[in-house]
């Protein structure tokens, strides 16, 4: 099983922000067994409570959710630490959302359903700089 | 659909007869009033001009003959005065001047006699062989002895001709005399005569018991007797003259007549005609006018019912396109509907198709550790894993094309390629469910954009593949769009090898509401919803097919801008003319 660490050499500290639980459960699973810290939390509200409390490396945000917009999310994210790297998922094949989050910020964007490899190596490449 | 169309026939029917009466009843009131107030009017006029004419006349003629009568009495009575009255009873005296007389009024007068109070004649000079006739019982002389001057009736006198007397009385040496002369019936008769109007317009005089004076002409009198009262009965007009009319007996017409009195009322002069003829000219006009009132009503019933049976058929008409642009707009709504549904259920499956695709991915992970390894069937667990993975990106790949199809479907009307189009509606094309069928697009990259609603296009395109795919359902087959310039159009060609369109068929296929297709599995309007799109886009549809070869779909869309056109992409064929 591949392992990553961050520039640091430690653990690459992962959160995970979407409101399908299932489906973060199991990257939670998967990423976890990879050697990667990972948080996972279920709302826009979580995942910026959690990022209060630690400085993540890599964000993996779902940009449709129920209770806030992703972008909003992206935005206070980047505000809050700028440091930190999101890598956004978008569920319709929306250019423009896409486009959008490039925009304000995101490092990479992945369509739902993503492979895992392509995600993992996205983390990576977050994380190389 | 079959309700729909005995409601129309009926409202039709009913209509057309509604209508039609209205404007029937509505043209002729107005038409029958004028031409018959006109024509009473004209009728009135009419009468009215018509007696006053021929009272005139009558009244002319009856003062002819008064003047006739007295200028004879004045004759006598200046013969009287112009001679010593002895004179008078000397026959060659008598003679002379009765010779003068008839040369100065030729024929009139046709002798002259002088008779005593005793009714005797004295002298005499004429033709008649008359000498020493007695009068003393005849009546006239009765009469005449007691007036001043007198004119007889018409008798039948001693020479059992008809004639009139004329008397004058004269007082000569103590006893009265009278100079008498018979006047040429005749001529007098002739005055009477001369009144002739038409063919059964004449004149006669009677006397005052209703016998004739003059010859009648005309054997049509009812019984004479009755003249007199039958005259006074009548109405007085100018000039003293009555008018009236004879009723129509057996053998003889309904008559108008005038009748003056003469001779100080002792005779009558009677015009008599048949009202027929009188006013045969009213008559006339009164039956053109009807003529022409009834083929103008006639006209007028025909041109309306016609006239409406147009308006009518054209109202069916639009209301059939209004039917039909209804029926697109649902359909075009339809397939945005469905675009968006699909698009909507597309994107929630991605969620739980992701979820799946990763627990895959994780059993695969757990795979890896230790206590697996010796799993016999570890490389096959790991082929099944890999094979929902890859059937999950399958699924990604079905919503993906779904949503781009749902996303660009616009109703806007803007520039397009159509290959574009073209190429997303054959991919979510239904030919998944037909095996033995293929779909192969010939499309020329460098066509210019047309101009148009990305909707329709889909909808156009969508429904001429789909007919194709049931076209070749059975044996399969396959399908081939092509795509190239043609001339100012874009020409767009979708073939199939299949079973082809009977030609009886074929002039019929874009009519609305044609289909081949059992109950239930079509409504017959997808053709001529096309039609009505690329017709309304300025372009043309028509189709080639042969039984057993093949059916072609010819579509030609306007350039919108044909400056877009490089000039060093001129087509290589020649252009083709539309409708070919």
């Amino acid at each position: 099983m591949p392992e990553s660490q961050n520039a640091d050499g430690k653990k690459i500290k992962v959160l995970l922000v979407d409101d399908e639980i299932r489906f973060v459960e199991v990257l939670f699973k998967r990423l976890s067994k990879r050697n990667i810290d990972v948080t996972k939390t279920f709302s826009g509200t979580e995942g910026i409570q959690a990022l209060r409390k630690v400085d993540f490396d890599v964000a993996i945000l779902d940009l449709k959710m129920e209770d806030m917009d992703g972008l909003e999310v992206l935005k206070v994210f980047k505000k809050m630490y700028p440091k930190i790297e999101v890598i956004i998922l978008t569920g319709h094949e929306s250019e423009q959302t896409a486009q959008e989050g490039m925009k304000n910020g995101a490092f990479a964007y992945l369509t739902k359903p993503c492979d895992f490899e392509d995600l993992f190596d996205t983390i990576r490449k977050a994380t190389a700089d | 659909m079959a309700e729909e169309i005995t409601s129309k026939k009926l409202y039709s029917r009913t209509f057309t007869r509604n209508m039609v009466l209205i404007v029937v009843v509505v043209s002729f009131v107005p038409m029958l009033l004028v031409s018959g107030m006109i024509l009473h009017q004209y009728s009135i006029s009419y009468n009215e001009k018509l007696y006053a004419h021929l009272t005139e006349v009558v009244h002319r003629h009856a003062q002819d003959i008064d003047n006739f009568l007295n200028e004879r009495l004045n004759n006598l009575q200046f013969l009287l005065d112009s001679c010593k009255d002895e004179a008078l009873l000397d026959e060659s005296v008598l003679q002379e001047r009765l010779f003068q007389l008839q040369q100065k009024y030729e024929g009139e007068f046709e002798d002259l006699g002088v008779i005593n109070k005793n009714g005797v004649q004295v002298a005499y000079a004429g033709r008649f062989s008359l000498g020493k006739a007695e009068y003393s019982d005849t009546k006239w002389f009765q009469e005449a002895f007691e007036k001043p001057y007198y004119i007889s009736d018409v008798f039948l006198g001693l020479r059992s001709r008809p004639h009139f007397i004329v008397a004058v009385k004269s007082f000569y040496q103590g006893s009265y005399y009278l100079l008498r002369s018979t006047i040429n019936f005749e001529i007098f008769n002739s005055l009477a005569e001369n009144l002739r109007i038409g063919k059964t317009g004449f004149a006669f005089i009677l006397n005052r018991d209703g016998k004739f004076q003059t010859k009648p002409h005309y054997d049509m009198l009812t019984s004479n007797k009755s003249y007199m009262d039958f005259i006074k009965a009548g109405k007085k007009a100018k000039h003293g003259i009555y008018i009236g009319e004879i009723q129509a007996t057996s053998g003889f017409n309904q008559a108008i007549y005038l009748a003056a009195l003469l001779k100080n009322e002792d005779w009558i002069l009677v015009y008599q005609q048949e009202k027929q003829e009188a006013f045969s000219d009213l008559i006339r006009t009164q039956i053109v006018a009807a003529v022409i009132l009834l083929l103008g009503a006639l006209l007028i019933v025909i041109m309306n019912v016609l006239l409406f049976h147009k308006v009518i058929s054209h109202m069916t008409e639009v209301d059939r396109e209004k039917e039909m642009m209804n029926r697109q707009i649902i359909e075009t709504g339809k397939l945005a509907s469905v675009g968006r549904l699909a698009a909507g259920t597309a994107h929630e499956i991605n969620n739980p198709v992701a979820i799946m695709v990763q627990e895959a991915g994780w059993i695969a992970d757990l795979l890896e550790e230790e206590e697996f390894q010796d799993g016999k069937n570890l490389e096959e667990i790991h082929r099944a894993l890999k094979q929902i993975g890859n059937q999950g990106k399958r699924c990604k790949e079905i919503t993906h094309k779904l949503l781009s199809f749902a996303r660009t479907s616009d109703t806007q009307i803007q520039d397009l390629q159509i290959n574009e189009i073209i190429k997303e509606v054959v991919a979510i094309s239904d030919k998944a469910s037909y095996t033995g069928i293929s779909i192969n697009t010939h499309l020329d990259e460098n066509i210019p954009l047309i101009y148009g609603s990305q909707t329709e296009i889909q909808q156009v395109l969508l429904n001429l593949i789909n007919n194709a795919l049931y076209a070749l359902k059975k044996k399969g087959g396959k399908i081939d769009i092509t795509t190239r310039l043609a001339g100012r159009y874009v020409l767009v060609i979708v073939e199939d090898d299949g079973p082809g369109i009977p030609e009886a068929n074929l002039g019929r296929i874009f009519d609305p509401f044609f289909t081949t297709k059992p109950v239930g599995e079509g409504n017959g309007l997808g053709l001529s919803i096309c039609f009505g799109i690329i017709q309304r886009m300025g372009g043309y549809i028509n189709v080639h097919s042969t039984v057993d070869v093949g059916t072609r779909f010819e579509i030609r869309l306007p350039l919108q801008k044909p400056e877009a056109l490089k000039l060093d992409e001129q087509p290589a064929e020649t252009s083709v003319n539309p409708g070919e």
